[in-house]
C-alpha cells in the first residue's frame, strides 16, 4: 500500500531539523522524504493515498525500551492487546518488552512465547528483552547465545540489580563475545533496600524509608568498572539522580560503549509530587528532587542521557491501594510519554529534534534496530501529532488495562492524531 | 473560635489556634478528670472504635478512657489477631468497620501514611494514634498542655527532643508543634538516628547532650526502642547511656527549672536514669499519661462537633 502525508511538519532528528513537507510511503518504508516545494502531483505519486496532515507535526515512532507488558503471568493488569493499544494512541511504535514477567523470559522458549503473542495480539512493532541470569536470581546467566538468536535484543535482570560481582562480570564477558547489549539499574541493592522515596527533607516529614540519591552513583560506578573491564556494550536503564552524571560522563569519554536511559516520569515530577502518600508516584528508583530532575533535563540536551523510556509499568488498584510503603511501585506511561515529554518542548528546555533523537533515533541506533530515522529507506514507523493541544488527562480513558498513571487530572498539552506502524495507520483504528 | 478539621491526622494540618483551642478545652477536662463523677455526656450514643494495628497499651487504655468519660460507646479491636492476618486489606477492613457506621475511628498503624489513605476511605471522624514513623498528633498535643501548665507558656521555650528522632512519630509531631508555637527546638542525639536533613526543619541539631541541654526550659527524651541497640544504629546500649541517657549531670547543663518529659513506656538506664524519672520536682512523666486522657477527650469532642456542624457531604 502507498501513502502520501502531505501538509505536515517533518521532524527529522538525525538532521535535527524541523521542516515542512510531506513523506512517500511504499511497500512499508519511507519511500521520499519531499520538501515543501516538492512537485506532489508527479506521476509516480498517482497511486499514492494521500493524507492531509494538515500542518500538524511527523515525527518517527517512539521506540520504547523498557515496556512491562505483563503478559505471561498477570495479564490482569496488562496484556499485548491492550499494551498495543496503548502504545499506538501513544505514538509508541517499538514496545521494547521486559523480561520480568511470570515466568521470566529467560529461556528461549518464553522469548518465542512473548514473541508470537506480540504478533497475534498487536500492530506494535515487539522487541523482546530477556534476562541477564536465570529467573533475574543474579546466580546463573541465561542461555544467551540462544536467546539472542531467537530475537532478545538486550539482556536485563530488570530491578533486580545483580548482587554478585563475579556473576556479573562473567555474564558480562560473555555477552561481549556475542556483542550483546547489557542493561544495568544502576542502584546499590542494600542502600536501597525497602526504601520507598528519596532521603531528604521529604522523606523525613513523611517517615517514610529512603534511600540516598547516591545508592545510584555507588551502582553506576561499580557497572562502569565492570564495563571497563569487560568492554560489554552497556546501557543503564534509567538514570535520575544529578550525583550519577560525573560518573557516566567520565566513562563516554574513556570510550567505553555505555549508554544510558531516564525515565519520563524522573523528567518530569518530582519527589514532592508524593504528596500525601499518593502511591501512584511510586516509581522505582523513587522520584527526586527539583534539583535533580532539572539535571536530568538538562543530559538529555546535552546528550549525556541517550535515551527517554516510559518504564511502562501496569500495577493494579489492588497493588496501590495500600499504604505507600507496601505499595507496588510503578507507572503506566505509553499513551503518556509524549504529552509529558512535550512539557519540556513547551518549557523551552527540549526542541523537537532533541526528543524524537531520544525517543525514537536513539534507541534504534543502540539496539541495532531499523528506525527511529526520517529518512529514505527507514521503516514507515510514523507519529502524527499535535503539540499544542491541550487536553485533561483522566486515567479512566487510559487504554492500558492498569490505570496508575501519576498524571490523572493534570493538564497536558500534545495529542497524537495517527501512528502509522509499517506505513498502515494503528491509531486512530481504521475504519 | 471554630475548630473545622474533618479529622487529626497530624500536627501538620493544624493552626497555631486550633492547637490552643484543644489545649483549652483539655485544660477543662483535667478539672473533670480529677473530680469525683468524671462522666460526660458530649459523645453519648455515639461509637468510637479503637483499632490498633500495632501494639500500645497506654495510648490504647487513654483513648478508651476518653472515649468512655464522655459518655461514647467504646469498642477495641485487636487488628493484630484479625482478618488482616487473613489476608484482607487495610482498606477492605475500614469499609467493614464504616458500615457499621461508627462516629469516631482511632486507628493506630506500623506503617507511615496509612491513617490518611484509611480516613480517605471512610465517613467518620479519624484519629491519628500513630501511624509508622510519621506523627502520633496527640502525644504532640499532651506534651503541649503538660509543657503550658508546667511552664505557664507554650511559647518562646527552649525544648531539647533528645534520642531516636529518626524513628520517632512523637519527635516529628513535637517538632511541628512546638515550631508552630514559636518555640525554640533542639535535636540532641547520635546522627545515626537523626532523619535526613532534619536540619532544614527549622530545629538545631547538638550531636553532644551537654551542648544540647545549655540552658533549655524543657528536656524531652524519646524511647530507644530494643531492636536499635544492637550495633546497627548505636554500638551498645550502655554506651549509649553514657553519652546519651540523662542523669542528673547531663540534667545539670539545663536550665534549673527546667522539666523532664518522656512519652513512655521508659527504659530506665538505657534513655533515662530512674532517680530522675521519678524526681517529683523535675519529672512530668505522670503529668503527661493525665493530659493525655484530657487531650484526648478534648480533641475527640471537637472532632464530634466540626462533624455535628456541617451538613452530610459537604466535608474537605
Amino acid at each position: 500500500m502507498k501513502v502520501l502525508l502531505t501538509n505536515a511538519i517533518l521532524i527529522d532528528p538525525e538532521a535535527g531539523t524541523e521542516t515542512a513537507g510531506a513523506v512517500a510511503i511504499s511497500a512499508g518504508k519511507i519511500e521520499a522524504v519531499l520538501s515543501e516545494t516538492a512537485d506532489l502531483t508527479a506521476a509516480k505519486y498517482a497511486k499514492h493515498t494521500r493524507i492531509d496532515c494538515g500542518g500538524k507535526h511527523l515525527a518517527p515512532g517512539i521506540i520504547d525500551i523498557g515496556v512491562k507488558v505483563c503478559e505471561p503471568g498477570e495479564r490482569h493488569k496488562e496484556s499485548f492487546r491492550t499494551a498495543g493499544l496503548a502504545a499506538a494512541a501513544g505514538g509508541v511504535t517499538t514496545m521494547v518488552t521486559r523480561p520480568d514477567t511470570l515466568p521470566t523470559v529467560d529461556t528461549p522458549e518464553t522469548l518465542e512465547f512473548a514473541k508470537r503473542r506480540g504478533g497475534e495480539m498487536t500492530d506494535i512493532r515487539i522487541a523482546p528483552m530477556a534476562a541477564l541470569t536465570k529467573d533475574r536470581a543474579g546466580r546463573e546467566m541465561v542461555e544467551m547465545g540462544f536467546l539472542q538468536d531467537a530475537g532478545a535484543v538486550a539482556f536485563s535482570d530488570g530491578d533486580n540489580v545483580v548482587t554478585d560481582t563475579k556473576v556479573l562480570s562473567r555474564a558480562m564477558t560473555y555477552a561481549r563475545s556475542l556483542g550483546a547489549l547489557v542493561m544495568g539499574h544502576p542502584q546499590e541493592p542494600i542502600l536501597s533496600d525497602g526504601a520507598a522515596v528519596t532521603s531528604g527533607k521529604f522523606a523525613s516529614l513523611r517517615g517514610l524509608p529512603a534511600v540516598s540519591p547516591l545508592a545510584e552513583r555507588m551502582g553506576l560506578e561499580r557497572d562502569l568498572a565492570l564495563v571497563e573491564a569487560t568492554k560489554v556494550r552497556y546501557h543503564a536503564d534509567q538514570i535520575s539522580s544529578a550525583a550519577a552524571l560525573p560518573a557516566l560522563e567520565r566513562a563516554k569519554a574513556d570510550g567505553l560503549d555505555v549508554t544510558a536511559g531516564v525515565s519520563i516520569h524522573h523528567l518530569t515530577l518530582n519527589e514532592l509530587d508524593v504528596g500525601d502518600y499518593r502511591t501512584f508516584f511510586k516509581v522505582k528508583p523513587p522520584l527526586r528532587s527539583e534539583d535533580d530532575r532539572q539535571a536530568m533535563v538538562a543530559a538529555v540536551a546535552s546528550g549525556l542521557i541517550d535515551i527517554i523510556c516510559s518504564m511502562h509499568t501496569p500495577q493494579d488498584e489492588e497493588s496501590k491501594r495500600l499504604p505507600f510503603e507496601q505499595a507496588a511501585s510503578g507507572a503506566v506511561g505509553l499513551e503518556t510519554i509524549l504529552p509529558a515529554a512535550l512539557r519540556l518542548f513547551h518549557s523551552g528546555q527540549l526542541d523537537l529534534p532533541t526528543l524524537f533523537r531520544a525517543m525514537s533515533l536513539n534507541p534504534a541506533k543502540r539496539l541495532r534496530l531499523d528506525g527511529g530515522r526520517m529518512s529514505k529507506g527507514a521503516p514507515a514507523d510514523l507519529v502524527l501529532f499535535d503539540p499544542h493541544a491541550p487536553f485533561i488527562l483522566n486515567r479512566e480513558t487510559l487504554r492500558s488495562k492498569s490505570k496508575n498513571t501519576p498524571f490523572d487530572g493534570q493538564r497536558m498539552q500534545g495529542q497524537v492524531l495517527r501512528s502509522f506502524v509499517a506505513g498502515t495507520q494503528v491509531f486512530p483504528p481504521n475504519a | 473560635m471554630t475548630f473545622r478539621a474533618e479529622h487529626l491526622l497530624g500536627i501538620e494540618h493544624l493552626s497555631p489556634t486550633d492547637i490552643t483551642a484543644i489545649l483549652d478545652l483539655a485544660d477543662q477536662y483535667v478539672a473533670l478528670n480529677r473530680s469525683e463523677r468524671k462522666h460526660g455526656d458530649t459523645l453519648a450514643g455515639l461509637t468510637q472504635i479503637n483499632m490498633f494495628f500495632e501494639n500500645s497499651t497506654r495510648t490504647q487504655a487513654s483513648f478508651e478512657i476518653a472515649g468512655k468519660r464522655l459518655g461514647a460507646d467504646v469498642m477495641n479491636m485487636a487488628m493484630q489477631a484479625s482478618s488482616i492476618k487473613k489476608g484482607e486489606t487495610l482498606i477492605d477492613t475500614a469499609l467493614t468497620l464504616n458500615a457499621m457506621h461508627p462516629d469516631l475511628l482511632v486507628v493506630r498503624h506500623p506503617h507511615s501514611g496509612a491513617v490518611n489513605l484509611l480516613a480517605e476511605k471512610v465517613n467518620c471522624a479519624v484519629l491519628n494514634a500513630g501511624d509508622g514513623k510519621h506523627e502520633h498528633p496527640t502525644q504532640a498535643l499532651l506534651d503541649a498542655l503538660t509543657i503550658r501548665r508546667a511552664k505557664g507558656r507554650l511559647h518562646r521555650l527552649s525544648i531539647a527532643i533528645c534520642g531516636d528522632i529518626a524513628h520517632s512519630r512523637v519527635a516529628r509531631s513535637n517538632i511541628l508543634l512546638l515550631g508552630k508555637m514559636e518555640n525554640r527546638v533542639r535535636l540532641v542525639g547520635p546522627p545515626t538516628l537523626m532523619p535526613s536533613e532534619i536540619d532544614h526543619f527549622g530545629v538545631e541539631v547538638f550531636e553532644d547532650m551537654r551542648e544540647g541541654l545549655q540552658n533549655v526550659d524543657v528536656v524531652m527524651m524519646l524511647r530507644l526502642q530494643k531492636e536499635r541497640m544492637d550495633g546497627g544504629f548505636i554500638p551498645s546500649e550502655r554506651e549509649y547511656y553514657h553519652r546519651y541517657g540523662l542523669d542528673a549531670d547531663k540534667l545539670s547543663h539545663a536550665k534549673d527549672e527546667a522539666i523532664v518529659m518522656h512519652p513512655g513506656p521508659m527504659n530506665r538506664g538505657v534513655e533515662i536514669d530512674g532517680t530522675l524519672a521519678d524526681d517529683i520536682n523535675r519529672s512530668v512523666i505522670q503529668e503527661q499519661v493525665e493530659m493525655g486522657v484530657a487531650v484526648r477527650m478534648a480533641c475527640m469532642e471537637l472532632l464530634v462537633r466540626a462533624r455535628a456542624s456541617k451538613p452530610e457531604g459537604v466535608m474537605v
